[in-house]
Parts: C-alpha cells; sequence; structure tokens
C-alpha cells in the first residue's frame, strides 16, 4: 500500500524509538502515508497500524485526535488558515474572504477541479507572521496581503 | 541590552549552524563539564542559583525541578523538550530551533549528564514543518562533530536526541500530555502524582522542561547562575524572549532582561501600529488574564510585577489590542479555540469549554440575555480547579478576566444586539 520509499522514512522514525515501543512511531508514520496518499482511509491507518504491530483502534485513535490528519479526500493543495486572535487581529479575515472569493468556495469546502481545500486552524505558533496560512501541512506563508495570496494561488500547479 | 542569551547567535551570518555557534564557545561547556567530571550537585546549584524559571508559562523553578530525578535507577532515563508550542500569542520557541538550535541541544546534553538521562526527545509543534527538518539537520551535524552519541568526548557520558513531530493538538503542550503523546497516544494528560521525574516518558523517570529553558543553560553554567540571576530582577532571573504579536508596527521575538518595562518592550515592537491608542494586552499567552492598557503600561515584565498588576507572565506571549478591537468578537474566537482543543477527558472542561463557546457565540449573534454574564462567570467557576490540567482554567481565564475589565461592551452587545467598538 505504502512505497518503499515510505517505508523507509518509516523506518527511520522508528529507529528513534526502543525496539518495545514501535507505537510511539504512529504519528510520524500516518503523517508519512498521509504525504503519500493524500489523506488517511481506514485501510491506510489499518496498513500502518499492522506495519507497526500495533492495534488498528490504537493508530485510529491517533488518527481522529490530532488535527492535521485527513480523514477524507482533499484538494491537491490543502490550505490550512490560521483565524486565532493574533492572526484575527492582524485580520485574517480579509484573507478568508479573498480566498473564498479568489476560489470560488468556502471553509471546509473543495474546488470543483479538486486542486484546492480550505480549512480553518487552530495557532500555529507563528503569531509573528500573522496572517498566516499553511500549504500541505508543511509549507508556511506569513506576513499575507490579498496581494500575496494571489501570487501564491497562481503558483500552485 | 538585548540578545544576551538564547538569541546571542542572531547578529551573526547563518545564526543556526554549528561553525558560528562554534565560534561563539559553542558546546565547550559541555566538553569542560564532562571531561572535568564536574559534580551534578554542582551544576543543579548553579541552576538553582540562576533563578531561571520554567519559560513554559509555568514559572517552575528549573533547578528544583531537575533535583526531583531520581540520582540512581536501573535502567534508561529520559529527558524531553517541549517546543510545542501552540497558545495563540506563543512563537518563540520556533525561532531558539531556526536561529539557534545548537544552544537548545547543548542545554539539553548538559542536562542529561546533570540528570543521568541516556535518551532525549525534542517535541516540535506540527504545523512548522519546515523548522521540525532544520532542527533534524542541526542534530546531524551535533552527531557528526561527535556532541550526541556514545562516549562523548572520550568519556563514558552517552546522550542520544531525537525530534518527534505533533501533528496539532494545543493540549500535547501540557508535559504529561506530551508523554502520551511520545509514546503514540491521544494527547490526554496524565493524573499526578506520580511525576514525570517518576513515571515519565515509557514509565521511566524524565524530565520535561521547555525549549528557552535548555537553551539557557549554556550561558548559566558558562557564566554561573550568579550571573544569570543578575540580568533579571528578584525572582524572575536571566532574560526572557518575548513574543510581541497583533496590533503593533513590528510583531516578533525580543530578548530582553526580566523586569524590562512593558512600555520599553512595546518600542521595541515599533508601538501601537497606525497610530492609535493601546487598549488592551495579554501578557503572556491566550490564558493569562487580560490586562487594561493603563495597568499595563505601569507594569514591568517580570512574574511579581504582573502578578500584583492582576495578570501572569505565562510564556511571554504579548498579545497587543488597539482601541478599535472588540472585546466581545475577540473572547468568542479565543473561547472557540479552548473548546476545539479540549482533550474531552474531563467533563466539566469538554461540557464547559463549549458552553463558554456558545453563550459568548449567542451574545455576538445578537440573541445574549443580560444573565448570560453571570453564567459565563458561573459556568468558569466550575471549571476552575475541576480538571486534570490547566486547560480548563486556562479557558476560564479569558472569560473571567475579559467580563471583568470590559464589562460594559458585553453589557452593550446584549442590549444592541451590535458591537460597541465597531457597530456591527
Amino acid at each position: 500500500m505504502l512505497s518503499q520509499e515510505s517505508l523507509a522514512k518509516i523506518d527511520r522514525e522508528l529507529n528513534k524509538y526502543p525496539e518495545d515501543h514501535r507505537q510511539s512511531a504512529v504519528m510520524s508514520s500516518l503523517r508519512i502515508a498521509q504525504d503519500e496518499l493524500g489523506w488517511l482511509s481506514k485501510e491506510t491507518i489499518a496498513f500502518v497500524a499492522d506495519y507497526l504491530r500495533i492495534p488498528a483502534i490504537a493508530a485510529l485513535e491517533v488518527a481522529t485526535f490530532y488535527n492535521m490528519y485527513d480523514l477524507a479526500p482533499v484538494g491537491k493543495y490543502k490550505i490550512t488558515v490560521c483565524t486565532n486572535i493574533s492572526c484575527m487581529l492582524r485580520e485574517s479575515d480579509r484573507i478568508v474572504e479573498h480566498l473564498e472569493h479568489s476560489l470560488g468556495i468556502h471553509m471546509g469546502e473543495t474546488t470543483a477541479d479538486g486542486k484546492v481545500t480550505l480549512k480553518e486552524g487552530e495557532c500555529m505558533g507563528c503569531c509573528g507572521g500573522a496572517p498566516l496560512f499553511h500549504i500541505n501541512n508543511k509549507e508556511m506563508c506569513e506576513h499575507l496581503t490579498p496581494e500575496k495570496v494571489d501570487q501564491i494561488l497562481e503558483g500552485l500547479k | 541590552m538585548a540578545n544576551e542569551v538564547c538569541f546571542r547567535t542572531l547578529h551573526l551570518p547563518e545564526p543556526g549552524s554549528l561553525a558560528t555557534y562554534r565560534s561563539i564557545g559553542g558546546y565547550e561547556t559541555l566538553r569542560r563539564i564532562v571531561t572535568e567530571k564536574v559534580a551534578a550537585t554542582e551544576i543543579i546549584n548553579q541552576v538553582k542559583n540562576s533563578g531561571l524559571r520554567g519559560r513554559g508559562g509555568a514559572g517552575f523553578p528549573t533547578g528544583l525541578k531537575w533535583s526531583f530525578m531520581p540520582r540512581y535507577f536501573d535502567g534508561t532515563k529520559y529527558l524531553v523538550c517541549n517546543t510545542d508550542e501552540g497558545e495563540p500569542g506563543t512563537f518563540k520557541d520556533r525561532d531558539i530551533i531556526r536561529y539557534n538550535p545548537h544552544q537548545l541541544i547543548e542545554g539539553m546534553c548538559i542536562a542529561a549528564y546533570t540528570l543521568g538521562a541516556r535518551v532525549g526527545y525534542n517535541y516540535i509543534h506540527g504545523e512548522i514543518w519546515e523548522d521540525y527538518v532544520s532542527f533534524e539537520k542541526a542534530l546531524d551535524d551535533a552527531r557528526a562533530a561527535g556532541f550526541l552519541g556514545e562516549n562523548l568526548f572520550g568519556t563514558s557520558f552517552c546522550f542520544d536526541l531525537y525530534a518527534h513531530h505533533g501533528y496539532g493538538a494545543y493540549i500535547c503542550g501540557e508535559e504529561t500530555a506530551l508523554i502520551e503523546s511520545i509514546e503514540g497516544k491521544k494527547g490526554q494528560p496524565r493524573f499526578k502524582p506520580p511525576f514525570p521525574a517518576s513515571f515519565g516518558v515509557f514509565g521511566k523517570p524524565t524530565n520535561v522542561n521547555n525549549t528557552e529553558s535548555y537553551a539557557s543553560i549554556p550561558y548559566i553554567i558558562e557564566h554561573g547562575g550568579q550571573a544569570f540571576a543578575d540580568l533579571g530582577v528578584h525572582n524572575s532571573g536571566g532574560t526572557k524572549l518575548f513574543s510581541v504579536s497583533g496590533h503593533v508596527e513590528r510583531p516578533g521575538n525580543f530578548e530582553v532582561n526580566m523586569g524590562t518595562p512593558f512600555a520599553e518592550l512595546l518600542g521595541l515592537a515599533g508601538g501601537v501600529w497606525r497610530g492609535r491608542q493601546l487598549k488592551a494586552v495579554i501578557p503572556g499567552g491566550a490564558s493569562t488574564p487580560v490586562m487594561p492598557a493603563a495597568v499595563v503600561m505601569a507594569a514591568n515584565m517580570d512574574y511579581d510585577s504582573l502578578s500584583k498588576a492582576g495578570s501572569s507572565l505565562g510564556a511571554g506571549s504579548v498579545i497587543v489590542m488597539d482601541e478599535s478591537t472588540c472585546m466581545v468578537q475577540t473572547l468568542k474566537r479565543l473561547s472557540y479555540f479552548f473548546f476545539e482543543e479540549s482533550c474531552g477527558q474531563c467533563t466539566p472542561c469538554r461540557e464547559g469549554t463549549g458552553w463558554l463557546y456558545r453563550v459568548v457565540k449567542r451574545i455576538v449573534d445578537g440573541q445574549g440575555r443580560m444573565e448570560d454574564l453571570d453564567l459565563l462567570t458561573d459556568v468558569s467557576h466550575n471549571i476552575s480547579g475541576r480538571t486534570i490540567c490547566a486547560l480548563g482554567d486556562a479557558a476560564a481565564t479569558p472569560v473571567l478576566s475579559f467580563i471583568k475589565h470590559f464589562r460594559p461592551e458585553f453589557e452593550y452587545y446584549i442590549q444592541h444586539g451590535r458591537s460597541m467598538v465597531t457597530g456591527k
């Protein structure tokens, strides 16, 4: 189900923990699986659990608890916008409006071509760069303005 | 003076590189204590004398915490660093792992030597992927240079350090939730006692400190505890990283001495933006009480001064609000955060945070009732002190302090169905 490359990455994570505590690698393993497959299906979660030799329910609990895992398909690009206090004070609502208007979707929706999903996020611990969003849980885009958002959207192929 | 401890490489080219850190004497303190076999009690005494208090928000004396770790234990002891900052307004530890990761690594090595820990984990906030990757690179560099691994400096001292990546849960900043998360579980806090020093990661003795706390250790051991204490004021030793966000001209992190007047810190951040007036400040992160402008402008940034002024230093996360800020709408956003992030384990928090959010929301939606203010106060009191961890109290604090200091705004909103400040 996962590529050799992803499995090698999981093995590297497993090396961080004692041999009898393979469950410690579940968070990274789910992240690696999501990076390859785009989202986490029940089958993917069960596969990761099997690979780690832990009960499937233990992996499912983690996948449902932490909010950066996607338990349903998302667009090729998932844009998670922080709207918490420091971002709100620096007018993240303008960024949200601009994104919704530019993409023709609301928060929580995906564009019809499956390219972009918009999601509201909680504090990302980067409040000095507010307003901000991150893309696919990876790339942090800070000090946003509507113009800068346009540039970023244009760059998404 | 600024940038004297955690940010002391910041003015140099490539501040985060191993070469830059070595150029200011980095890892030499570690080498000295390990090769000279300096006694653990001597190091703990220096940390106690430094007046260093936990920089993650609780402010517990670090030296005292270290002394709780058992000296003799037949098995692996662990060291954990908490870089899981997700409390709104907090973004200082990110800059330590970006701009001075080796000082954190050296601080953890010194702690590991002192406490006899064989393995360490740095738990890094999920959303800062690029910084997690760069910290892993710093670990590789330190390993290759012989500062992590087996038999360091040709002695019997061994220490392995790894990065553990979170994936989006504020609660994991609570130290026992963080430990659960390292074990690959839901981040639900544990009952204490037992404390991590006796039952931590994998049930083994574990010392957990904040990133800024560990990163202060090399300075303390190099210059002596007293030198660090002298940077600050009584009961608040050292420097502090303050994360300033919100309505200022230049948001960012500023490392200044403890006891620096708030007005001076505000000046470093360029003052209130757009030439506006200051209205209120949350001085230590979303879980600390809001302070009206006049009160905060008279306060200094240290534990005792902010406590006397009715708030708390917390993690030093200063959220600045100008005169255009509607306190009711702001509280609604904060209350949603705590509702969303409650781990669901304790009923008063799981249910109470939902009540707080829904009642503030109905005021904002124009359906508030005057008795809602008493209801919010009542629900807050019924959460506080009735939960396993501090998230419940953290959710209650903004509600109580916003209503206490800005009650007329709430009453106006209820009477008119719109904001007294924005008119909307």
